[in-house]
């Protein structure tokens, strides 16, 4: 892959990663989102959020197991658009369940726990967006910067099981989340586990790997 | 000599058309990824529209449903008949609001009996029409509170459901009245999954089931009842959480005891044998003090016994509603 390819693959991705929220602003235009349309657009937004954070944290078990190394071009643009749509699905909740009632939404919060789980979510993520730019990886140093971004499961196991917490009965798609995330990070597990054990004097000292 | 294998400089693509090219074969990869994408997406989520042809009722009345003090007439602007028929909580048929209306389009109750016995007098299996003939259909307009924190406001076709006990005459150690769904995955598919135990199961104490209130619907919108709200025949009791309407009913029967109920027994810390609708007794993981009407923007208040307090708070009077939620 040439920088031009790899340019162009940036833009695949970051286009078809926006057509979700562009079909549901559209839609949303043309009161086109059901009976219910303010529960229709958290519901979207909430799924479209673990649908991305899955996909980030598919990225690097994908590119070992493939040698496809170049796809990791694509684990930031996932990454920040899975906050997106969280944002997005706090801001619908806020602003139109809540009528922008700051009282009202942290009552609510304090009450539920799958609010309290998905607000969790939510800021393990602020600043894991803050320092997803090249200038804070150096800043950081990868080391930190990737024991930092290991935030990212924590906001993948409370996002699902804040929607595991609020289905009413029909658990399917919540477990379905649940099975993926456990692949994921059983993954991770399996190679921390079997990860060659190196003697500290001996061991060279390795360049930084971006990795999380 | 010239040299045939030597492409001449004339043969070369001009770099500009090649580059030309390769940018326009980019702008057709991505428009058709984003197609695709939209396309996946659509498939996945989509609200869901159709048009309701179902029967019209005869001999609708409102005459019995004027004085407003019977909680007959609400008058608050009804739910339109799309969002009534194309947002239905009916797990037999799926477990998405937005899917039932498809689901179910095709089910079928040609022949549909009803059976009514348990201490009864007079136990009978009535053909649909025979138990129709019963009383007169009128027009009730009720408020509709789902557990949810959703409502809706509509106009319902039928008769209090005690004008068919009394028909049958329920002996004195009948205390109370269970309710069955049909019990048929091949035409209730959401049976096949083991969401719920089915059949659906329902239950209400003989004073709540002889209320005038308490009603067995056939209709909304002056039309028979369309598979997605309950076809043929339901029960419609507007104080309670909407679950407690059981749909699609193949049995009713007069019991002694307090009859099982499916969603008490898919979580019974959640739901309770009463389900009386009440702003002050929060669901153990959402409030009950707001509801999300259908059709309107922003929550508004919900009413203690959703509104019908006036007519039925006397039912309950001396008991604790928090304990007995």
């Amino acid at each position: 892959m040439n920088a031009n390819d790899l340019r162009f693959a940036r833009l695949l991705v970051l286009v078809n990663c926006a057509v979700p929220a562009t079909l549901l602003a559209w839609d949303a235009g043309h009161h086109k989102l059901g009976a219910n349309p303010v529960n229709f657009a958290i519901l979207t937004t909430g799924m479209m959020a673990l649908i991305f954070l899955m996909l980030t944290l598919l990225v690097t078990p994908l590119r070992k197991i493939s040698g496809w190394n170049w796809i990791i071009f694509s684990r930031r643009t996932l990454g920040l658009y899975a906050f997106f749509y969280a944002c997005a699905h706090f801001l619908i909740f806020f602003g139109f369940d809540r009528s922008f009632s700051v009282s009202s939404t942290l009552s609510e919060m304090v009450k539920r726990k799958y609010l309290i789980l998905g607000s969790t979510a939510l800021l393990v993520m602020v600043p894991l967006a803050v320092t997803s730019t090249n200038a804070m990886i150096k800043r950081l140093g990868g080391k930190r910067w990737r024991a930092l971004h290991r935030l990212v499961y924590v906001a993948a196991i409370a996002g699902v099981i804040h929607y595991y917490m609020q289905v009413k009965a029909d658990v399917r798609k919540p477990l379905a989340f649940a099975t993926v995330l456990a692949i994921l990070l059983g993954y991770r597990l399996i190679v921390y586990l079997r990860r060659p054990k190196a003697t500290p004097a001996t061991a060279p000292v390795a360049k930084p790997k971006l990795e999380a | 000599m010239k040299d045939s294998n030597k492409i001449s400089d004339k043969e070369i693509t001009d770099p500009v058309i090649y580059f030309n090219r390769r940018n326009f074969i980019r702008a057709g990869i991505l428009a058709a990824s984003a197609v695709a994408t939209g396309a996946v997406y659509r498939q996945l989520n989509h609200p869901a529209a159709g048009k309701i042809n179902t029967a019209r009722i005869e001999g609708l009345t409102k005459s019995a449903t004027t004085n407003a003090a019977t909680g007959f007439q609400v008058a608050e602007a009804q739910t339109s008949l799309q969002d009534i028929t194309h947002y239905n909580n009916f797990y037999e048929f799926s477990t998405d609001k937005e899917r039932v209306a498809s689901s179910a389009a095709n089910f079928e109750t040609k022949g549909w009996q009803v059976s009514v016995e348990g201490l009864v007098r007079k136990p009978k299996v009535f053909d649909l029409d025979d138990l129709l003939k019963i009383s007169a259909p009128e027009e009730r307009v009720y408020r509709m509170r789902c557990v949810e924190g959703w409502s809706m406001v509509i106009p319902w076709a039928g008769f209090s459901l005690s004008k068919l006990l009394s028909a049958v005459e329920p002996l004195d150690e009948a205390k109370y009245v269970a309710f069955e769904t049909l019990l048929d995955p091949k035409r209730m598919p959401g049976q096949r999954s083991g969401v719920l135990n089915w059949p659906y199961v329902e239950g209400l104490r003989m004073d709540e089931a002889m209320h005038p209130l308490t009603l067995l619907a056939s209709g909304i919108y002056g039309r028979a009842l369309p598979p997605q709200d309950g076809a043929p025949i339901r029960l419609v009791v507007p104080w309670k959480y909407g679950f407690k309407g059981i749909k699609s009913i193949v049995k009713i029967k007069l019991v002694a005891t307090q009859p099982r109920t499916t969603w008490n027994e898919a979580a019974a810390n959640e739901y309770g044998f009463y389900a009386n609708v009440n702003p002050r007794v929060d669901h153990p993981r959402w409030s009950q003090a707001t509801e999300q009407r259908i059709g309107e923007s922003g929550r508004r208040p919900t009413l203690m016994f959703n509104g019908y307090a006036e007519q039925v708070a006397q039912l309950y009077a001396g008991m604790d509603l928090r304990a007995n939620f």
